[in-house]
């Protein structure tokens, strides 16, 4: 006789828990939305009180940066961001490349197993520890060569060459993976009409990958714009508007960490401005980062 | 063939391997720099030291016992007929005198009656190479002086708390500092982070929401960390008061009551590494093989029982060595620390997540901006203990992944 089992669905049990489980998955990828807005509400609040107080025009153009005398102008600030930031590409731009290429299209396998991890260990180096070899290192070998005099203590070149130092690794990194992802079938093609290496990676290859490169040398810029400790152990604790890399200044993360690290009390017209300084880095940043994302994302499209 | 084509043939062949050689040549200059870093942080961290002391050592010798050798009544003695009493009582209050060992009195006689300071310091580079000339400098302008060769990197570094003297000062407060505000750090990003990326990779639909998510998420991990440092500043620091000075549970400390403690710092940090463990979680749960999912629920598992128990622990080696890798981030960053409020000298240790803090970068950097050479040559020894942290957690980072991967190859 065959027993008779009781009816029952055959759907799954009910899982009330599951819900509550995908809730807060959920809230904890929406979390970074907070971040974020938290970000925009902070420097937007204090900037705005900054902006009852000196006029955004006023702060925009100003020549001078001087809290003691009410002077509140950016531009000796962005000039160092500036000049530090272009230093550091022309040292990590070129290099960068060359290394990638390197890598990409002419490293034997075994030097391309040592070489990368080498390069991520440089880009894993705290910043700080840049800072110390900029200030300790870099600025004497520096005034030995230019000269004592010509070459003040805290100066933009020896900040900004350590920054692309910085830089470099990810720099290449990324034009690497840029280049690697280049088609095979591509080069071969070009090979077959008889070109040289060269000639396959100058004329083939960096055309094909070039806005992968162009994303790398924007995102480059980018953490040149926010870094902050080499700048501000090496390129000087006051604002000066000059673009002379031999001369001392100050850039804006380098302000923001040198007041906000004495005794700041909270609002005064001191502490917004640091939060105004924020922003404009903030707005920056952000600018160059969805430019980068932008460009990679055009680069996908075409091919794949 | 005509002559012209081979003559262009061997030109461009000549000129390829000129700039074959010229991308060498660039990418031995990059790694020549870590090598270069490497080795001037190294050179700093040992080297001669030249000494001078207000009173003489050898003179506070007792019945011809030399001061290193002499037992500990002998060194209270030397103590008391050196300091004023007023300055021993302060002594005595901190902690009486006879209950004190005989290394920390020595170390006391040294501190409060010899008065070490170093003149001058010179790098292992030029320990080894210019050895005359430091030893002429030392004859010609400091006959007192006591030179020797000192390895910065040493035990002491590590156990003593910071001191205005960088002879005796230590790494103490800032490592306990750093160990704390990471383990806090990993304890708030580890699980929002995976909790986000699973969202993202197994749950989100493809809608306007979800999207908008991602981007945010990428755009978040190329914020500058300073910006961070802001946020945690009016955030964590001015407006959660109450709760990170611990006031709101009745253990805020002494003198701290403010917001810049160990959690507002592992606060700040948690949510700069957040992006980056989310990325990389992600990328760890898209490795993991479409049939594996798909196994699973054709079993009848739940969506969560899939994941949980099959999709997780596959992927689990690549989100710990992506977590591992942002968490040495975290111990890295010095600025948003800085803006959070470190405190500038910090000689008690921190004991609860209320404590004011410091931490190994911030010590760098603030020795580093010393403007006293010897500072220098302490902070590079510095460095080297935050190097070997740094590399030891990604050893760990490498082991766990192995150690994951073999069990995984023996269960199937």
């Amino acid at each position: 006789m065959t027993q008779v089992f009781p009816a029952r669905g055959l759907a799954r049990p009910p899982r009330p828990g599951e819900a509550v489980i995908k809730a807060f998955l959920f809230s904890c990828a929406a979390f970074s939305i907070l971040t974020t807005a938290g970000i925009v509400l902070i420097l937007g609040k204090e900037t705005f009180s900054f902006f009852k107080e000196v006029s955004i025009v006023e702060f925009l153009t100003g020549s001078l940066w001087q809290p003691a005398i009410g002077k509140f102008g950016i531009l000796p600030l962005a000039s160092a961001t500036l000049v530090t930031s272009l230093i550091a590409m022309a040292v990590a731009l070129p290099l960068g490349l060359m290394v990638a290429v390197y890598l990409s299209e002419y490293a034997p396998w075994g030097v391309r197993q040592f070489l990368k991890p080498a390069l991520e260990v440089l880009a894993g180096i705290p910043t700080v520890v840049y800072g110390y070899f900029a200030l300790s290192t870099v600025t004497p070998l520096l005034r030995g060569m230019i000269g004592q005099d010509r070459l003040q203590v805290y100066n933009m070149l020896s900040a900004g060459l350590v920054m692309g130092i910085l830089i470099l690794p990810l720099i290449a990194s990324m034009c690497e993976d840029a280049l690697s992802a280049v088609p095979r079938t591509m080069r071969e093609a070009a090979y077959a009409t008889g070109a040289t290496k060269l000639e396959v990676t100058t004329q083939v290859v960096v055309p094909a990958a070039f806005s992968g490169l162009a994303a790398a040398f924007i995102l480059g810029l980018s953490r040149a714009v926010g870094e902050t400790m080499i700048v501000a152990l090496a390129a000087g604790a006051g604002p000066n508007l000059t673009l002379n890399p031999l001369k001392s200044a100050e850039t804006m993360t380098g302000h923001i960490v040198r007041i906000s690290g004495g005794d700041l009390s909270y609002d005064t017209i001191d502490y917004s401005s640091l939060f105004a300084i924020a922003a404009t880095l903030f707005v920056i940043t952000m600018i160059l980062n969805l430019i980068s994302r932008r460009i990679v994302g055009k680069r996908r499209e075409v091919y794949e | 063939m005509n002559g012209v084509h081979a003559e262009n043939l061997g030109a461009r062949k000549a000129r390829a391997t000129r700039w074959g050689t010229a991308f060498l040549v660039a990418t031995a200059i990059s790694v020549l720099f870590l090598v270069i870093l490497v080795l001037s942080i190294v050179s700093q961290s040992f080297g001669y030291v030249l000494v001078t002391s207000e009173v003489d050592p050898a003179s506070l010798a007792r019945e011809g016992v030399a001061l290193e050798g002499q037992e500990a009544p002998a060194l209270v003695e030397t103590l008391k007929e050196g300091l004023t009493r007023r300055h021993l009582a302060t002594l005595e209050e901190a902690k009486p005198l006879d209950s004190r060992s005989r290394e920390e009195l020595l170390g006391l006689v040294m501190t409060e009656i010899v008065q070490e300071r170093p003149a001058r310091t010179w790098t292992l580079a030029q320990s080894v190479l210019q050895r005359k000339a430091i030893m002429d400098f030392r004859n010609s302008d400091f006959p007192d002086g006591r030179l020797y060769f000192r390895s910065w990197l040493r035990a002491s570094l590590l156990t003593n708390p910071q001191s205005s003297s960088a002879l005796d000062s230590g790494l103490r407060g800032a490592a306990i500092g750093s160990l704390a505000t990471i383990l806090l750090t990993l304890l708030i990003a580890f699980p929002l982070g995976v909790a986000a990326a699973i969202w993202l990779e197994e749950y989100a639909a493809d809608n306007a929401v979800n999207r908008f998510i991602q981007l945010n998420i990428y755009n978040l991990s190329g914020v500058p960390s300073i910006i961070y440092g802001m946020l945690g500043l009016a955030v964590f620091v001015r407006w959660l008061e109450p709760l990170t000075s611990g006031v709101l549970f009745g253990a805020a400390e002494k003198g701290a009551a403010s917001g810049r403690t160990i959690l507002s710092a592992s606060l700040t940090l948690a949510l700069l590494v957040l992006p980056v463990i989310i990325i990389n979680s992600q990328e760890a749960l898209r490795a993991v093989p479409q049939s594996l999912r798909k196994a699973g629920l054709a079993l009848g598992a739940t969506k969560w029982q899939t994941i949980w128990h099959h999709v997780l622990p596959a992927s689990a080696d690549r989100i710990l060595t992506g977590t591992v890798l942002a968490i040495s981030r975290a111990l890295g960053e010095t600025a948003p620390l800085v803006v959070v409020g470190a405190s500038t000298f910090l000689t008690i240790d921190p004991v609860s997540p209320f404590s004011r803090f410091t931490t190994l970068p911030i010590q760098i950097y603030q020795w580093t901006s010393r403007p006293q050479g010897e500072f220098k040559n302490l902070a590079a020894a510095a460095i080297l203990v935050l190097l070997v942290l740094l590399l030891t957690l990604n050893a760990t980072a490498i082991i766990l992944r192995n150690r994951f991967s073999a069990r995984r190859r023996t269960n199937t």
